[in-house]
């Protein structure tokens, strides 16, 4: 028995920032005082809050130290450790009140979260199956092998309304049901979607790192509900220490006979292999990712046939998103009805969003559906840093859309997403601040497009290409109104005659900023004023002569020679010479120069 | 364009020994073009026309084929790459947080374009998509190092720890 543990959080955001070190600092220091009988660290997986990583938790007060450094661990381990006074200066600032030590419930990071598929990571050590075991890990697959029939699984599954997390929200149960047929007569294959291409998401990351063992059980589950003695986990080679966790999760399942064959004794088989992925946005599409796995290009192949009838190595195969699996051993387990009290009446259950961009509490949350984007931006979130306004949240990635400030307080589920021109998407929330222009980002989401096309199908190849130069041309300042109605119909045939998803979805960004902030397209066509200060092309800088000291600074750092002026007088810039970079604005002291 | 490079191909026999060894012993896999060809940029550090040849013939498929894959998916390079790879995250997160200046500079710095390598062979350049340190945004990374919360004036400082 050890009396207290420290945590370290080892997922990807925390590790870049040097957890690592610390873990070994902490390791090498009890060894030190003489406490490595009495104290263990642990390497965890994410804890959410990535903003103030490296984060260190210590058990069993549940003391939150935030953005900790190396030179801080003998502190901590002298005072906390040994002599049980946690050091509150280095604590989290939101769970010490009044000299106080809260607990991390009831800040306003976590108050609000709900963790499902979350519940294991920041807990468990998720390289120790024992750990996983504990917590109810494997329950539900012994649970479902005993005591119910294939049918029964996919009955409650479709009873707890589970809809796929990956983005498209399609009934889990149902997808399953499809692929059900002649068990035992076909060669099936289950396979999970771990190809997180969106920008600016991180979810399945996370559950990967800090708790495969529910991905590997539930998979299992799966192939059990359809009866497939296969699988796959295609996942990005960008994850290395994803990968390297879930191989190791893998590795112990089989050495504990829960993956192989006749597993629990009841004669079922089932095995796992990781496909990686090599970096191609596309293979997110569910039979792209197929044909990738089979070891082609991963272009898209027409449906029908769907996957349940004719996937993988053309063997009926049901493919869904690490999140979806990461639900079900708890919907087993403590019932459908008990996942379904929780979200909206089409939405059932939590969502885990990575929340980055321009908001103070940069990390991962998890919150019942139906929460509004309002709770997460400004309570959880902690709202917009350096006292900038609240423009627009961007979510679903490059197939989703901008959500401006007036549509804060709608509830946020699949179908009231998709009503306001945007949709989940795997989980990416990205808020922006008044300081972003919204056909910059338009463009840059159709810019990764364009460059992810796969280029089977025309309307995606060639359409996505031709949009991209109308939004260049209207950033350049050439545009003109007739320009957006040319957009408006481009962007309705690629939605309608692309063979996939990311075609269908393409021109997403461009419709739901065209939609919402209109003006600023305007602006841009008509005034050739870019009003976030973002296009390069429609800046111009000036330097305001009454607040010019001539202190000769801009001058000096002015990588074109663009500034003149002599010493203690007003400088002036050449506009001609001036390349728009922004370095002068950076280093003037007396903010006298200005860009519009 | 990432296509064919320009610099000579200079193989060693150990390599071309590696790589046909893991290629006879995986050639009946099915879906096995995939995991050879990472496990040629492994050995090579990139994927020269002449490696891609080595990797048609011990799996018994049409070069065509080989190429195909090679230039579909963006991990693949066909050009060898610098000492140190710098890459650069352009995803949403570090893209609204300034990403694409820190990108702009370090290209004027070094001297080339993204993708492409300096002519010393130290440092090469590339965009990537997110790596999931958002809460780290803007973010690089020096091989296996991580530099978070980037301005641009600290640029010049960690490149010459290189």
């Amino acid at each position: 028995m050890y009396r207290s543990h420290v945590m370290v959080c080892g997922g990807t955001g925390c590790t870049s920032s040097g957890s690592d070190k610390i873990a070994e600092a902490f390791e090498n220091q009890i060894r030190a005082d003489g406490l490595d009988q009495e104290v263990r660290v642990i390497r965890t997986g994410c804890f959410g809050l990535c903003a103030l990583g490296p984060i260190v938790v210590i058990y069993p007060e549940g003391s939150f130290y935030s953005r900790v450094k190396e030179e801080d661990v003998a502190e901590i381990v002298n005072e906390h450790l040994l002599k049980g006074r946690p050091v509150t200066r280095l604590l989290y600032d939101e769970t010490v009140e009044n000299g106080q030590v809260k607990s991390l419930d009831d800040t306003a990071f976590y108050r609000k979260q709900k963790r499902v598929a979350l519940r294991n990571c920041g807990v468990i050590n998720p390289e120790n199956i024992e750990e996983y075991i504990a917590f109810d890990g494997y329950a539900a697959l012994g649970k479902v092998l005993t005591e119910m029939t294939p049918d029964e699984v996919i009955q409650c599954i479709l009873d707890s309304g589970l809809r796929g997390r990956g983005g498209g929200g399609f009934p889990t149960g149902l997808k399953w049901k499809f692929a059900s047929g002649n068990r035992g007569q076909v060669k099936k294959y289950v396979c999970c979607n771990a190809d997180e291409g969106d920008p600016g998401a991180f979810m399945d990351r996370s559950v990967l790192e800090g708790d495969p063992h529910s991905v590997i059980e539930a998979m299992a589950i799966a192939a059990y509900a359809i009866g497939a003695d296969q699988g796959y986990v295609y996942v990005r080679a960008e994850y290395p220490i994803a990968v390297h966790r879930l191989q190791v999760a893998i590795d112990q399942a089989r050495e504990y006979g829960l993956l192989g064959e006749n597993i629990f004794d009841t004669g079922f088989n089932f095995d796992l292999e990781i496909k990686l992925g090599a970096g191609a946005f596309v293979c997110g599409e569910e039979t792209a990712l197929m044909t990738s796995i089979e070891g082609n290009r991963g272009e898209p192949r027409p449906r029908p046939p769907f996957p349940a009838v004719k996937g993988l190595f053309g063997k009926p195969t049901i493919l869904n998103n690490v999140e979806t699996y990461a639900n079900i051993p708890p919907i087993i387990l403590k019932g459908a009805d008990r996942f379904a009290s929780m979200g909206t009446e089409k939405s059932k259950g939590t969502k885990v969003f990575a929340l980055g961009g321009k908001i103070k509490n940069t990390g991962l949350v998890e919150v019942p559906m139906g929460t509004t984007l309002r709770e997460i931006i400004e309570e959880i979130g902690g709202g917009i840093p350096n006292g900038k306004k609240f423009k627009a949240a961007q979510t679903g990635g490059p197939s989703g859309g901008c959500i401006p400030a007036s549509l804060i307080d709608t509830p946020i589920d699949y179908d009231n997403l998709v009503a306001i021109g945007s949709m989940m998407g795997s989980g990416g929330l990205i808020v922006m601040d008044e300081d972003t222009c919204m056909v910059d980002i338009a463009k840059f989401f159709l810019e990764f497009t364009v460059d992810e096309s796969c280029g089977k199908c025309t309307p995606c190849r060639v359409g996505t290409k031709r949009l991209l130069e109308l939004l260049n041309k209207i950033t350049e300042g050439k545009g003109t109104m007739e320009d957006l109605a040319r957009i408006e119909e481009l962007a309705d045939f690629i939605k309608s005659n692309s063979l996939c998803g990311l075609g269908q979805t393409a021109p997403n960004p461009v419709l739901s900023t065209l939609r919402y902030f209109r003006e600023e397209y305007i602006e841009h066509i008509q005034h050739k004023r870019c009003p976030a200060g973002v296009c390069k092309a429609l800046l111009s800088y000036k330097i305001d002569p009454t607040k010019c000291r001539g202190c000769t600074l801009c001058a000096r750092t002015c990588p074109a020679g663009a500034i003149s002026g002599s010493v203690k007088n007003p400088h002036s810039i050449d506009v001609l010479k001036c390349v728009k970079c922004g370095a002068c604005i950076e280093k003037c002291k007396f903010g006298a120069i200005s860009k519009g | 364009m990432r296509r064919f490079s320009s610099v000579p191909f200079n193989g060693t026999k150990e390599q071309e020994q590696q790589l046909t060894s893991w290629l006879e012993q995986h050639k009946d896999m099915p879906g096995a073009a995939m995991p050879a060809l990472q496990k040629a940029q492994e050995i090579y550090g990139y994927l020269p026309i002449e490696v891609q040849r080595m990797v048609a013939e011990g799996l018994g498929k049409p070069l065509a084929e080989i190429y195909g894959i090679s230039t579909f998916y963006s991990q693949f390079s066909l050009c060898p790459k610098g000492a140190y790879k710098i890459s650069v995250c352009l995803g949403t997160a570090c893209y609204v947080k300034g990403s694409g200046k820190i990108y702009e500079k370090l290209q004027e710095m070094l001297n080339i374009t993204g993708g492409e390598c300096t002519a010393d062979g130290k440092f090469s350049l590339d965009a990537c998509r997110c790596i999931g340190a958002c809460g780290l945004a803007p973010v690089m990374t020096i091989n296996d190092d991580v530099y978070g919360r980037l301005t641009g004036d600290e640029l010049e400082e960690i490149l010459s720890r290189y």
